[in-house]
């Protein structure tokens, strides 16, 4: 790892100070030379590999305030610093908004889930194998131009939606697709003005430039998270599959939400893949294949079809693609299953 | 080998030397040591950790890890460096009450926490917690290295209160890798120790 400041800023307020007196240089925010670290359990894993070299870090993890898991009559309020094992805990995530639950209590281990915030786990990078091992020069995320050795290199766990030309890696965080199902908003903070972003605008896709992940500022912080009230929420589901049955990535990943009365025609359905894209990934024409039928087991896999009909495999990821539909239509019919 | 030349006792002795040269303890004094913000990122920071109910303050390479200032700086071995990035859980100790893993954590980040290790589960006499000697009387291990990380995930565990069944065990215990594939009989320790604790 190399030598980098420690910055710990006891108050909001002082965060934009801290960034300004740091080194301002070019390219992407990724690769900015201050970088936050709340959790630290990307940050300095990737710090580890030489992946990413920051100068400064800004421990953002002891600021009042944003760590709030509040439920009020318009939605559910998630502070960016709270950690995923108490967001997964919480009775009013547990009974309301069970996907969210779901989604966390699925990621990584107990121990990554006591550290991780929900700001840092939307963040999360890639796992691709090649992106991860800088000793592959070709990798046009971590090195703009360079190529991408995934493309034709070994691409089992590698996406099939959302893949250009430049980058194949794929989304690799499980509480995005619950998030971007239920139409969350972003809420950030950069120097002392706060903004918010819908969550499906928060991640890019990789098009001409995979190193631009977001649409965040290199000194814009995650504040938080809205998810509106509906009555899709309650009646929602995460479902993931993977080669272990635990503390693994997906390989293909289904978020839903429902608004049906038991047994009856579904007024509205929302799908969100995870494992098979390259960021947060909503299925709306899917979706629309559902609206104001009976959730059959045939419709259910008409809708996985349609989920998956723009997915391209490569050598090794094209089991992916059936693996997709399955995973929609099992999910579609475990979510129209539930009490709510 | 006699017991005063062990490995553990070079490493204890090799920690407490390499520990004259840190600044006083005394929290003031590490309050002190850190004004504003650091000119280089090549300037030790004074650290003040808890560890086990006791305070030290060590002078460290910002990079220094939890698991490295334990490891290294205080002659606390028990926590192991598996994998080193937060994959195999033969790190874990508790932060606050809460388990994590000390390989991703830097000593700065543990300043002012109450960190407690595999060292300071036992109680006085040598009498050991329930966990550990549930661990001995159901042969949970084989090789030992994953150990102690093993038992800090699975005293957390209990307190968390995720132990209602074999395959709950198996699920919050996934963090924590065993390659001598003892898992069958952890699940039976935990199983045995959950009750005692539960007695405690």
């Amino acid at each position: 790892m190399r030598p980098f400041v420690y910055q710990r800023p006891e108050d909001i307020t002082a965060v934009a100070a801290i960034f300004a007196g740091t080194r301002q240089n070019a390219g992407p925010p990724s690769a900015a030379a201050a970088q936050f670290i709340a959790g630290g359990t990307t940050i300095l894993d990737l710090m580890k590999l030489d992946v990413m070299q920051p100068e400064t870090l800004i421990d953002i993890s002891r600021l009042d305030g944003l760590s709030e898991i509040e439920e009020r009559p318009d939605g559910l309020r998630l502070g960016a610093l709270a950690r995923m094992d108490d967001v997964a805990r919480h009775p009013s995530v547990t009974r309301r908004y069970p996907v969210i639950a779901e989604s966390l209590d699925a990621a990584a281990s107990p121990q990554l889930r006591n550290m991780a915030t929900l700001g840092g786990n939307v963040l999360q990078r890639t796992r691709c194998t090649y992106f991860r091992d800088t000793s592959w020069s070709a990798c046009n995320k971590r090195a703009p131009g360079s190529g991408c050795a995934a493309m034709d290199g070994f691409n089992r766990a590698h996406a099939v939606l959302g893949v250009s030309s430049r980058c194949i890696a794929t989304y690799p965080g499980d509480l995005g697709q619950a998030l971007i199902a239920l139409d969350a908003v972003v809420e950030t903070r950069r120097q002392g003005a706060g903004r918010t972003i819908p969550f499906a605008a928060l991640h890019r896709q990789p098009g001409e430039r995979p190193d631009l992940e977001t649409t965040l500022e290199p000194d814009e912080m995650i504040v938080g998270f809205f998810v509106p009230a509906g009555a899709w929420t309650r009646r929602s589901h995460y479902v993931k599959i993977r080669d272990r049955e635990s503390y693994e990535f997906a390989l293909a990943s289904a978020a839903i939400a429902l608004d049906m009365p038991a047994g009856g025609p579904v007024r509205q359905a929302r799908i969100a893949l995870g494992g098979l894209a390259t960021t947060p990934w909503r299925a709306r024409e899917a979706e629309a294949v559902l609206t104001g039928k009976p959730l059959t087991p045939e419709l259910a896999e008409e809708a996985g079809d349609v989920a998956l009909r723009d997915a391209r495999g490569r050598k090794h990821n094209a089991f992916k693609i059936a693996l997709g539909r399955q995973t929609v239509a099992r999910a579609l019919l475990e979510t129209a299953a539930m009490e709510a | 080998m006699s017991s005063d030349c062990s490995r553990r006792a070079f490493l204890g002795a090799a920690a407490s030397s390499a520990a004259l040269s840190v600044a006083p303890a005394s929290s003031a004094a590490a309050a002190e040591s850190n004004p504003a913000p650091a000119a280089s990122a090549r300037v030790p920071r004074v650290v003040s950790l808890r560890v086990n109910g006791q305070p030290h303050s060590l002078a460290l390479d910002t990079r220094t890890t939890l698991l490295d200032a334990l490891r290294e700086h205080l002659g606390l071995t028990g926590a192991k460096k598996g994998c080193d990035h937060g994959q195999c859980g033969a790190c874990t100790v508790h932060v606050d009450g809460r388990r994590v893993l000390s390989c991703l954590t830097l000593a700065a980040m543990a300043e002012g926490r109450q960190v407690a290790t595999i060292e300071g589960l036992a109680g006085g006499q040598g009498r050991l917690h329930p966990m550990q000697q549930a661990f001995i009387d159901c042969d949970g291990f084989q090789c030992g290295y994953c150990t102690p990380g093993q038992i800090m995930s699975a005293v957390a565990l209990v307190q968390e209160g995720r132990v209602e069944s074999d395959g709950q065990i198996r699920e919050f215990m996934s963090g924590n890798l065993c390659r001598c594939a003892a898992y069958p009989n952890i699940v039976a320790a935990i199983n045995q120790a959950k009750t005692e604790m539960g007695r405690a």
